[in-house]
């Protein structure tokens, strides 16, 4: 009768696991980009959907090209718009802020002016066109 | 006559589950990775202080503007006028939809305001312009 030979039991060498799952990890650990997108958000108003409102609950705020700041007919200061709004809106809540620029402001200063409006906490902005657009 | 000590219990620790803990690691990381998907144009963006984050990476569409009226969609040039169609394609597909304007600190207002009008034509109106913190 044959005897048949027992063999040897058969492993993978699993010593090097360790170093494959590093490897793995420290891939996923560089390409993780942990999510930055942060921005200042607003709601666009819906097309067609221009309301009339009453003058005295508007302040105008207009933004020119050198990155001046007009509001209400006086000048002001971008980081005093903050504590002018908030004045503004403590005598009247229903107040609307329109941010009016020209064709050749720079964006720049745009955000400046929603970011300090924003910190007012105001949160009805408006966004008019420049003129002739 | 000397005392015999008693074996110390070996002090060593176990390292047999390295290789679990590695791993739960790494799962981690491949579940919470979102890969980043456009390069974008080389914009400048404006800081400010009163930012918000967006929700999610899935639901954000990323419009770049750079100062020189170059405007880009998820990677594709395109023509400022032309961003209504290729944007109402978008919101049809994801009706929760945000844009986030990453446009330079020097475009005009004029293009910021094209894409507004563009947007509204789309009906794409959660907007967020994108900026960092400010120091």
């Amino acid at each position: 009768m044959l005897k048949t030979r027992r063999r040897p039991l058969q492993e993978i060498n699993s010593s090097s696991m360790a170093d494959i799952a590093f490897l793995l990890l420290v891939f996923f650990l560089v390409t993780t980009t942990i999510s930055m997108d942060k921005g200042i958000s607003l709601i666009l108003p819906a097309e067609g959907n221009e309301l009339e409102v009453n003058k005295k609950n508007i302040v105008e705020i207009l933004v020119n090209q050198s990155g001046k700041v007009l509001m209400g007919n006086s000048p002001v200061l971008i980081k005093n718009i903050q504590s002018k709004a908030q004045k503004l809106m403590d005598s009247n809540p229903k107040l609307i802020f329109s941010v009016q620029t020209t064709n050749e402001t720079k964006y720049k200063s745009y955000i400046k002016v929603l970011d300090q409006l924003k910190l007012a906490g105001a949160s009805k902005i408006s966004i008019a066109n420049p003129p002739g657009n | 006559m000397q005392i015999e000590r008693k074996n110390k219990a070996n002090n060593e620790i176990s390292t047999s589950s390295m290789p679990d803990i590695i791993f739960m690691l790494l799962i981690f990381f491949m579940v919470t990775t979102v890969m980043r998907e456009f390069d974008g144009l080389n914009v400048l963006i404006p800081s400010a202080k009163m930012i918000e984050k967006l929700e999610s990476k899935r639901n954000t569409v990323y419009i770049w503007a750079s100062k020189d009226g170059v405007i880009s969609v998820n990677d594709r040039l395109i023509r400022p006028k032309n961003l209504a169609g290729v944007m109402y394609d978008k919101i049809v597909s994801n009706p929760k939809i945000t844009v986030s304007l990453k446009s330079d600190e020097y475009a005009s207002m004029e293009l910021i305001s094209e894409i507004h009008t563009q947007l509204r034509q789309a009906n794409a109106l959660k907007l967020s312009y994108s900026a960092k913190t400010e120091e």
